[in-house]
């Protein structure tokens, strides 16, 4: 448990790290250029101004805390997840049992993850990880699980009739065919982290959620208000750089 | 004799059942209907014998779900025979490990799919690499190889598009290709231009024969459509519930019919009946715009040997008919406008037959144009179609 534990705070750690290396501003500009390049002009210049008023409104830190918190989720999330939807497309078996236990996975308040997350692993960032991984893994498994099932079959045939193994029809056709339903669920996991920020700075995750709670406790509209704006910046940011067009 | 390429003994395909129970059934005479209606089993290959030699190719034909896919898989084992051999160059292909099988397909067969079954997220290259991928062939020798079965096929410069920015006949090209490119020596069809349009099916039936002047690879190849079966087939089986009927070539199918639904099937191709403007008519070589110059009449006719060649106005409906003669006095005297060289021709519909097309071109020296409903030219008939599809008739 402790090694686990360890293992996701080196994570964060290391994510951190390499975002608060560069100067702030210098990471607003390569990431607001990787937006332009990669999507939009306008995205672009989204990016620039709300990370430079997140900047200016002095939650820079809280800021990347959070975004290092998202990555190390997303990316554990996904790391399991995809896997998962892959043999979850495969067995049926798994497929029936996992049914259930997705939809009760979703439907179940996301505060209530905080309590076994809470015992085992304590107060802090870790705690977060796990209950932010726990809450956004549904999707990706679902989709990806939904997207390998809707391959043709005609495809999968073709596959075959050229000799194709398992793992090559897995990663030749599969995959690929399936890459558009896996990457909604690579969005959506990406939005379900983002939404559990403030829950899990319930107990005791740094970041923006941080502020924003304080501003609860001691009812200050304008904290809460600068701290939640750069929730949504960040959530729009990331919606729109990780959708499909 | 030499050794048969494809050598199929007894195999019998049961969906949903206990197949030796079937089996038995089979045996004592009982039919397909009467297995399904008892057991709740489809028999999909019914006892299936037959031998192909190599650089053959075998056309099997039935109506639709007389099994001639599941046949057609049983030779690759997408479907598993439920029993019976299938040898290929003398081995039984229906005791291979899966590994072995693996190998088996990478090596000898190539495959064409009736809906294509293209790798949409891939380019045209990129899917006539997908078979050599799978062998492991290395980057370079796959580029080459896979732009040599494009260019067989002739899709050359289309290499980076993708499947669904092509025409029908153009991504059956590339399903072509890609079967082509690993060089297989059996190349399996199932219904491969049963999805195209008249024209575009018979430009691909003439490809597939030039092609295979070329390659001398064994052909199966599938079909619903006897007229198919008769151009492309050296030799015919015709399947029914399951059982193959008869196997023969073009002359036993067409004369010797050995049960009433071969003969059944053979009197639909009374062809002078059936075959229509559709069937026949090609694409123009070459057409004119009314604007066009006389010289520039001139040029294309001389170009593509033409005697007349047609005119088009606007939205592809035709004017008329411009001889070469003509053209060629009208020049001679001095004359500058194409305008007044336009004849009228007579025009046939899709859907006519052959027969009234003859009383339509036998007086004409100029092919007679195909317009759709609304006037547009779809192809150009010329008498010796007419006349060559009218000789079959008389078989
Ligand atoms: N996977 C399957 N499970 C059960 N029955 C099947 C299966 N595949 C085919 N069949 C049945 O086997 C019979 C033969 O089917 P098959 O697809 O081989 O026919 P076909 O001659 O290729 O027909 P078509 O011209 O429609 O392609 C049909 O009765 C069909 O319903
Ligand atoms: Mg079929």
């Amino acid at each position: 448990m402790n090694q686990f534990a360890d293992f996701i705070s080196w994570l964060v750690g290391i994510v951190e790290t390499v975002l608060a290396y560069p100067e702030p501003l210098v990471l607003i500009v390569v990431l607001a250029l990787l937006a332009w390049q990669f999507k939009r002009a306008s995205l672009g210049l989204f990016v620039f101004l709300g990370l430079s008023l997140v900047l200016n409104l002095g939650m820079w830190d809280n800021l990347i805390i959070t975004l290092a918190s998202i990555i190390t989720s997303v990316f554990i999330a996904l790391a399991i997840g995809i896997p998962l939807g892959i043999l979850k497309a495969h067995n049926k078996v798994l497929d029936y049992i996992s049914r259930p236990i997705l939809d009760f996975m979703q439907t179940i308040p996301p505060f209530v993850y905080l309590i076994p997350a809470l015992m085992f692993f304590g107060l802090g960032n870790v705690s977060g990880v796990i209950a932010t991984v726990i809450f956004a893994i549904a999707p990706p498994i679902r989709l990806t699980a939904l997207g390998i099932k809707q391959v043709n079959d005609e495809l999968e045939e073709a596959g075959q009739a050229f000799g194709a193994n398992w793992w090559q029809v897995l990663i030749k056709i599969e995959l690929p065919a399936a890459m558009p339903s896996i990457l909604m669920g690579i969005n959506q996991c990406i939005m379900l982290s983002l939404s559990m920020v403030v829950i899990s700075a319930m107990i005791g995750a740094g970041g923006l959620g941080k502020p924003v709670l304080r501003s609860l406790n001691i009812v200050n509209i304008g904290l809460g208000f600068e701290a939640g704006l750069g929730v949504v910046i960040i959530a729009v940011i990331l919606d729109r750089m990780f959708d499909r067009a | 004799m030499d050794q048969a390429k494809i050598e199929v003994n007894n195999l019998y395909k049961i969906f949903n059942g206990k197949k030796k129970r079937e089996i038995s059934l089979l045996e004592n005479g009982l039919s397909k209907d009467d297995i399904l209606e008892k057991t709740g089993a489809t028999v999909a290959v019914n006892k299936a014998n037959f031998k192909v030699m190599p650089g053959e190719i075998f056309v099997i034909m039935g109506l639709s779900g007389s099994g001639k896919s599941t046949l057609l898989r049983c030779l690759n084992r997408l479907i598993e025979p439920s029993k019976g051999t299938v040898k290929i160059d003398g081995q039984d292909i229906t005791k291979l490990n899966s590994k072995e099988l693996r190998n088996y397909r990478r090596q000898k067969y190539g495959m064409v799919f009736q809906n294509f079954a293209l790798f949409p997220y891939r380019t045209v290259q990129a899917n006539a690499e997908f078979g050599l991928e799978i062998q492991g062939v290395s980057a370079n020798i796959r580029k080459a190889k896979a732009a040599s079965a494009l260019e067989t096929v002739g899709l050359s410069g289309y290499e980076q598009q993708k499947p669904n920015q092509l025409s029908g006949g153009m991504q059956q090209r590339v399903g072509l290709a890609r079967a082509l490119a690993v060089d297989p020596d059996i190349l399996l069809m199932d219904e491969p231009f049963s999805a195209l349009d008249p024209l575009i099916k018979k430009e691909m039936q003439d490809m597939l024969l030039d092609l295979y002047q070329q390659i001398n690879k064994t052909i199966i190849f599938i079909t619903h459509d006897l007229d198919e079966a008769l151009k492309l087939g050296d030799r015919i089986a015709i399947m029914k519930d399951g059982e193959i009927v008869q196997i023969g070539n073009h002359e036993e199918i067409l004369n010797q019919a050995e049960n009433d639904y071969v003969a059944e099937f053979v009197q639909d191709v009374n062809r002078s009946r059936v075959l229509t403007a559709a069937d026949i008519m090609s694409k123009p070589v070459a057409l004119l715009y009314p604007q066009a110059g006389l010289k520039t009449a001139l040029h294309k006719m001389r170009q593509n040997k033409l005697a007349s060649i047609f005119v088009l106005g606007k939205e592809h409906k035709v004017k008329g008919i411009v001889k070469i003669k003509n053209v060629v006095s009208a020049i001679n005297n001095g004359q500058q406008k194409l305008k007044d060289l336009i004849e009228k021709v007579p025009t046939a519909s899709p859907g006519e037959t052959v027969n009234s097309l003859f009383a339509k071109i036998a007086e004409l020296d100029t092919p007679i144009p195909v317009l759709n409903e609304k006037d547009q030219l779809k192809g150009v008939i010329v008498k010796t179609d007419v006349i060559a599809n009218l000789a079959t008739d008389q078989i």
